[in-house]
Order: structure tokens, then sequence, then C-alpha cells
């Protein structure tokens, strides 16, 4: 298992499956919220649901109707089980706080560095801690494709 | 968050249950924002009127407090909404009765809205009905720190005016007009205000589609960061500065920009950057206007257009007057629709003046206070647009799944006129 740590901005916890993608994601015209489902042509999770899954993403991009519309996702049941980025916007917190799932921002390492599509992740937004839940191969592996202030953060066990 | 007496007051439920969830929501918001205090604001532009799925469900469970509550206050309890405590506006929401009849748009839609209306401006909010507040009549001043949501209008609001907002949303700017507060963070704060980026065209940017292109390549060039512009510009006009925001905002998330000369807070190229050092500018060459040319018109194969779409950010009188210059003696395709839209307040000028008796005589319509965007509704059938709007260019395709042609206005109008797409980079 591999740890994060981050800032919590939405209490609660949640575990799920990991979707993560590299791009930014546009609330309005970016996403179905009937569905829960990236709409964006160009994105490259175009056509992929979130619902019920640990959104893993870089930030907010494009209209003010961000945050209106992953809060629909709430209201219509189609919302993300918890949700991890790393740029700090108005538009994405408060996105989340609207959303009401567990939020984690600003981790170290980058959750966008760690985390990949499937992983199973619980991520607590009450503590900032997020737990990857992925076999010591892959823990072996991420150590020696890091620097020292990654490996500092690896896992359980090796964090003070 | 440290808060003062009357925030810890209004907290408390001194000014009753709707005021207390709306200082809930700007806490828990201004906590995760890592804000260390609430600014005073006068000046709120949301949205509460916009029909939804989710507010007519929200409506028909407990009326528009129902619905105010959750959507605009995040807030489950059952509450009474008094009247707002400081100047607020609705944006632009759906289509009204003028697009009765016209569009696929639901009659049912229109009628929500008018309950809506009366029901919202009854409690102070002013029924502006336009992304462009700053058209009619909410013009902030310099250094006003306000609450502003709409992407192309907080981007004109900061950078045009030199007035301060976040990129604010239906809860926050809700949760505003009920206090008079908003979390003291990012736009707000004058060292959060200087350029990050600064962008050189070596391209003439001349026209409001030059404005467009430019600001389209800005957006994807700097994404959330503050660029400062400098180059071949000319003096842009209000149409320019709107559609070149509008289109920073669409292909990347940019609220403030600064262009040395021209905007307030960049007298010069070095005042845009205040204590930082002045970087290598990106440049803005012939190449990159024609593959920002490309990304905009690689939404479309059919040059058979359907429907031409003007007015994105909304139209200022001057655009409608060109626009009627242009249609004067002349017949649309009875295959192609044609629509400008426009704050209401400037239609009643427009059909003062005559714009409109020219417009809808050659077979275009005026329309008010939406657009296809906001209500995803075009004309009945439509597979291809035209229009010259950037940011419509890029949201369209996305929202209804047709195709999108951007041009210059001229190009847009011999399209509705004939039904084909010529337009090509000059």
């Amino acid at each position: 298992m591999i740890e994060l740590r981050g800032r919590g901005i939405v209490p609660g916890v949640a575990e799920a499956p990991a979707l993560v993608t590299h791009e930014p994601i546009s609330g309005f015209g970016g996403i179905d919220v009937a569905t829960g489902t990236i709409i964006e042509p160009r994105h490259e999770l175009f056509g992929v649901c979130f619902t019920g899954r640990v959104l893993v993403f870089p930030g907010a991009k494009g209209s003010s109707g961000w945050s209106g519309f992953f809060q629909s996702t709430r209201l219509m049941g189609t919302a993300p089980a918890a949700m991890v980025f790393d740029v700090l916007t108005t538009k994405a917190v408060l996105g989340a706080i609207v959303t009401r799932v567990p939020t984690v921002v600003q981790a170290v390492p980058s959750a966008l560095d760690v985390v990949r599509t499937g992983d199973v992740v619980r991520v607590d937004g009450t503590s900032g801690l997020i737990q990857v839940r992925c076999d010591d191969a892959r823990t072996l592996r991420s150590s020696g494709d890091d620097d020292g202030s990654f490996t500092q953060w690896k896992t359980s066990s090796d964090r003070r | 968050m440290r808060l003062t007496d009357d925030e810890t007051r209004m907290r408390d439920g001194v000014e009753g249950d709707a005021v207390a969830a709306a200082m809930d929501l700007l806490i828990r918001y201004g906590d995760a924002l890592g804000a260390e205090r609430l600014v005073d604001t006068r000046n709120v532009a949301g949205t509460m009127t916009q029909p939804s799925p989710a507010k007519a469900k929200l409506f028909e469970e407990g009326g528009w407090a129902r619905a105010y509550a959750v959507i605009n206050l995040d807030c489950d309890r059952e509450i009474e909404v008094p009247r707002m405590k400081v100047p607020t506006c609705q944006l632009q929401h759906g289509f009204a009765d003028d697009a009765n009849g016209l569009t696929l748009y639901p009659e049912s839609s229109i009628r929500l809205q008018d309950d809506a209306e009366s029901f919202f401006s009854e409690r102070g909010v002013n029924i502006l009905a336009t992304c462009t507040p700053y058209q009619v009549g909410n013009l902030p001043v310099r250094g006003e720190h306000c609450a502003w949501m709409e992407s192309s209008a907080v981007v004109y609001c900061n950078s045009v005016l030199g007035a301060r907002t976040n990129c604010e949303g239906a809860a926050s700017t809700g949760a505003a007009a009920l206090t008079g507060k908003i979390p003291l963070w990012g736009n707000h704060l004058a060292e959060n205000r200087h350029a990050t980026h600064l962008i050189r065209a070596d391209v003439d940017v001349d026209s409001f589609q030059e404005w467009g292109m430019f600001g389209y390549f800005v957006g994807e060039q700097v994404l959330e960061a503050c660029p400062a512009v400098t180059g071949l510009l000319a003096q842009p006009d209000l149409a320019d500065l709107k559609h070149f925001g509008a289109a920073t905002a669409t292909s990347g998330g940019v609220e403030l920009f600064h262009m040395p000369g021209v905007t307030p807070e960049a007298p010069t190229v070095e005042a845009a950057f205040g204590t930082r050092r002045v970087p290598e500018p990106v440049v803005y060459g012939r190449r990159e206007r024609e593959a920002v040319y490309e990304a905009l018109n690689g939404q479309g194969s059919s040059r058979d257009v359907d429907f031409v779409l003007l007015g994105c950010p909304h139209a200022s009188l001057d655009q409608v007057a060109e626009l009627a210059a242009r249609l004067e003696g002349r017949r649309l395709s009875s295959s192609t629709e044609l629509w400008v839209m426009m704050p209401r307040a400037l239609a009643s000028m427009a059909l003062r003046n005559g714009y409109t008796r020219t417009i809808t005589a050659a077979g275009g319509r005026v329309l008010t206070d939406s657009c296809p965007a906001m209500s995803k509704a075009a004309p009945p059938g439509t597979r291809v647009f035209a229009t010259d709007s950037a940011k419509q260019a890029h949201y369209l395709p996305a929202i209804l799944g047709i195709e999108a042609w951007f041009g210059t206005l001229a190009e847009c109008v011999d399209a509705a006129v004939t039904g084909r797409w010529s337009g090509g980079l000059a």
C-alpha cells in the first residue's frame, strides 16, 4: 500500500477504484450530469463514466458552471465517490464542497504520479490521508523510480 | 478562518436560517481555499432562475426556497429566502417568451423561469439575464470586490474593469448575496494579480475574429495563469475585449489578463508583472494563428450550414448594428436559421433603432436572456452551425453534438444567406 498526505477539504471517507486523468476537467460542456460521463470530445477520458469512482485529476478548467454541474451529479446520483486534485481554484474547491464527496487536495507526492486507473483508493477527507492499495511489486518499482522525497512517503511503515 | 463579530452573528443565526446557512457555506469554502478571512462585497452576479432538471425537481419538492437552499446555499434544511442583503443580479439563464415556439426549448422551462423571476426579483435580484452584466448597468469600479460567476464576465471584470472577483459558482454567489461576504482569496489580493506569462503577437490582431483566435491561443498557453499580452495589437473595443477574454477562459481558465497600455492595472509591461521579472515572451505568429484556426474549424466536415449563431458573449448594440447593416436587403436561405443573442435591455434599443426590423425582415431572430450553450437548444434538426464566437465554436459541438464553423461576421452572414460555409483564413 502507498500512502499520500494532502489537505482534506471535504470531510468523510470513501474507498473505490480510481479514475485518473492528467488533463483538467471542464464542468459545463465537459461532463454529462445525467450519466456521470466526460463528454468533451478532445478529452482523454471522452465517454468514460466517473460515477462511484475516486476521480483523480489535475484541476478544473472552463466555465464557472463547474461547481453547479458537479453538484448536479450529486443530485442525479452520478457523482464520483471522492475527489483528489492538485490545482486549487475556486471552481474545483466549491465544486467538491457542493458535491459533498470526501476530497483531498495537493497530496505529496501528487496522486497523479502514483495512482493509476483501477487502483483501489481510500480517501479520507477529514485527515487528508490517501491510501492506494496495490501489490508489493508496484511499491518497490515506484520507490526505485522516484527520488528521496517520494520514498519518504512511499509506505505507511516508512512514514515518520 | 478569522470571523468578525457580524460574521459570527450571521453564522449563529441572528439574521435567520438562510443567512446562517449562507455563512456556513462561506466558512467551509473559505477554509477549504485556505483564506484567512472574508471580505465585504456589494456586487454579486449569480444564477438562481436558470431552469434545469435538478432545479425543477427541487422546485416540485419545496418551491424556490428549497431550490435556493440546496443549489445556492448547499443546505438541506427548510428555509425562507429573505431579501438579498447586497445588490445582486441574475446572469444569463434560459430562454424566455421571445423564444416560444421557435425552438425545441420546452414551454415548461419558460414557465418555470417566469415563476423564478417573480420569486427572486421580489427578493431583490435584478434580472439582467445576460452573461455581460457590464453591458447593461452592472459596471463595477476599479478595485471593487465582487462575487461574480460566468467565466467571460469574470475575466472582463478583473482585466478590463480592474475590479476584483474570483470565478465564483452558484453556491458561493448565493451565499454572498445574503451576507455581503466572499472569501478574501485569489484575485481579491493585490499580490496575486500580477502577470505570470508574456505572450507577444507577431501577427496583426486587428479584428473581432483575430481577437478571438488570439484569446484562444493565450488560454491554451497559460491555462489558469495570468497572461500579459503585447505585440501587434490594434486598439480593441468593448466587443473585442469581451471576445478575447471569453476565448482565454474557454481554452484555458484565465480569470485575469493584462494588456499594457489598455487595461487599468498595466500601464506598462513591467507594471503588469509587478515584483516579478518580465519573462521571455511566448510568440503568437503565423503558424500559431493557423493552428488555432484549424482547431476551431476542425469540428466541421459538411459545409451545409443549418444554423448561424452570433452574440457570444451577448452582443453589444454596435455588433447588432453591424449585423443589421450586413443583412440589409438580403434574405436568409430557406434551410438556414440565424440567431443573435443579446441582453434584453439592449434588445429594446435594437428595436428602437430599427436593427431588429432589418434582421427579422431578412429572416433572422434577435433573442435575449440565454444562448444555445446555456439552454441546450438550437433550431430543430441542426447538424452544422457557424459562429463568430471562439467560445461557442468550442463548446457547442460537445453540448449539442453538432459540427461547427468559426469565422468572421461577414462569413457567417454569407453562410446564413447561401446556406453554405465558404469561410477561410485570410
